[in-house]
């Protein structure tokens, strides 16, 4: 595989922001209640990601070292003020179900995270590659875990109905848990399991290693 | 039961940053392998929590509300949507001179809370705390109040959760689920436990 295609396809299992590098936990747990909103945080985040990534490493040589945070930060912001007012200009429904995570894109690992260690180092064009490739595994996971909550929480699908309720002479009844926030950890849990065996880099060594420090203070 | 109170009971049970929004996860989950620095970074939070929501509602109510500009003349000025990059300049900012501050005159306290500071700056639960202060329209007290509760909130849960975790190293889960998933595990029974206490304010 070639270096361009290996930076999109790579963060999508096997190096997934979400997953396995444990970035961008937060709105990945948050809006996953319903699938529509879910998918359109997805876009959003991709696209900001690939914006923030090539605008920071189009200007990777002007930005002084010492302030490049806040220069980057101040890239990103930019970036999701204008995604905000576009989402409440023209989906005003979706953007007050993701009422604040829109905002909270700023504070994303993902995000500062890719600006400092890809696309302060590389060219544009694959700069804007691993952003879109970094967006589309952060969406797979979204897309996932909000298809199965939306799923067995409401028995709807991108609000069509999918499974009879009970209510109206079918046979399933929504599952409770599934509207609480509980329910997204326990099915992002379960995916890391699943990621686990595919990746040999594995986080497990280091808790092994945490594991045995602490015993061995015992 | 009066208003303040009930936002003082939401903030820190009902609407619980760290396990009902899911803010602030990354550190959340980073700095929660023991006790004491999950102690210490919880004190952290509910100091720059308590200061910067209140900060953010003035710089919001004076600068950038719609009609803020209105002794000018200015009626129809309306700057909300500055609000990302400014609370994120204002969190910042006071985060840095808050170090600065404890370093020159709290030397002990430096010590002890000074390595978690800058990360609160990326934390999106300080950012999401401001932010729900505008969305809610809160007044000054308000969001005084909003900002100590969501604070006290948020330590208490990942106070909880370093315990729990701490425990649990004794464990001996299938290896897959060992580390990370386990730690999600975790964090969704705490968060279950946290729903059942819905129905306090009222």
């Amino acid at each position: 595989m070639t270096y361009t295609s290996r930076l999109i396809s790579d963060p999508v299992i096997r190096q997934n922001p979400v997953t396995v590098q444990i970035l961008g936990v937060c709105s990945a747990l948050a809006v996953t209640r319903t699938l529509i909103p879910a998918i359109i945080m997805s876009v959003t985040l991709t696209l900001i990601l690939v914006m923030s990534n090539v605008i920071v490493s189009a200007l990777r040589h002007q930005l002084p070292q010492s302030i490049r945070l806040i220069l980057e930060m101040l890239i990103i912001a930019t970036g999701v003020t204008i995604a905000d007012e576009f989402l409440k200009a023209y989906m005003p429904d979706i953007a007050s179900t993701l009422s604040v995570f829109v905002g909270l894109i700023i504070t994303n690992c993902i995000v500062l995270g890719r600006a400092e260690a890809f696309a302060m180092h590389n060219p544009v064009l694959p700069s804007a590659m691993d952003g879109l490739g970094q967006g589309l595994g952060y969406s797979l996971i979204l897309v996932l875990v909000a298809s199965i909550r939306e799923l067995f929480g409401t028995g709807r699908l991108l609000g069509y109905q999918v499974f009879q309720l009970s209510a109206d002479n079918g046979w399933f009844s929504p599952l409770l848990i599934m509207s609480l926030p509980a329910s997204a950890f326990f099915i992002v849990a379960g995916l890391i399991w699943l990621s686990q065996p595919n990746n040999p880099r594995s986080l497990q060594a280091e808790w092994k290693l945490d594991y045995h420090t602490f015993r061995g203070k015992l | 039961m009066d208003t303040l109170t009930s936002i003082l009971l939401r903030s820190i049970f009902v609407d619980n940053l760290a396990l009902s929004f899911l803010l602030g996860m990354c550190t959340f989950l980073a700095i929660s392998r023991r006790l004491q620095n999950a102690i210490g970074l919880g004190i952290a939070v509910v100091c720059v929590q308590t200061i910067s929501v209140p900060l953010n509602y003035l710089v919001f109510d004076l600068l950038l509300a719609p009609g803020a500009w209105r002794w000018l003349g200015l009626d129809i000025l309306d700057l909300s949507y500055l609000k990302f990059i400014v609370f994120i300049g204002v969190i910042a900012s006071f985060v840095q001179v808050l170090e600065i501050v404890l370093e020159r005159y709290f030397v002990g306290l430096h010590r002890a809370l000074g390595v978690y500071l800058p990360l609160l700056t990326v934390n999106c639960a300080i950012l999401g705390g401001s932010l729900f202060m505008v969305q809610r329209d809160y007044n000054f007290n308000e969001s005084l109040v909003w900002g100590f509760g969501s604070g006290v909130g948020w330590a208490l849960a990942i106070i909880l959760f370093a315990a729990l975790r701490e425990r649990v190293r004794y464990s001996d889960p299938p290896l897959a689920m060992q580390g990370l998933g386990m730690t999600f595990l975790l964090c969704g029974f705490l968060s279950l436990a946290f729903a059942s206490l819905r129905g306090l304010a009222g």
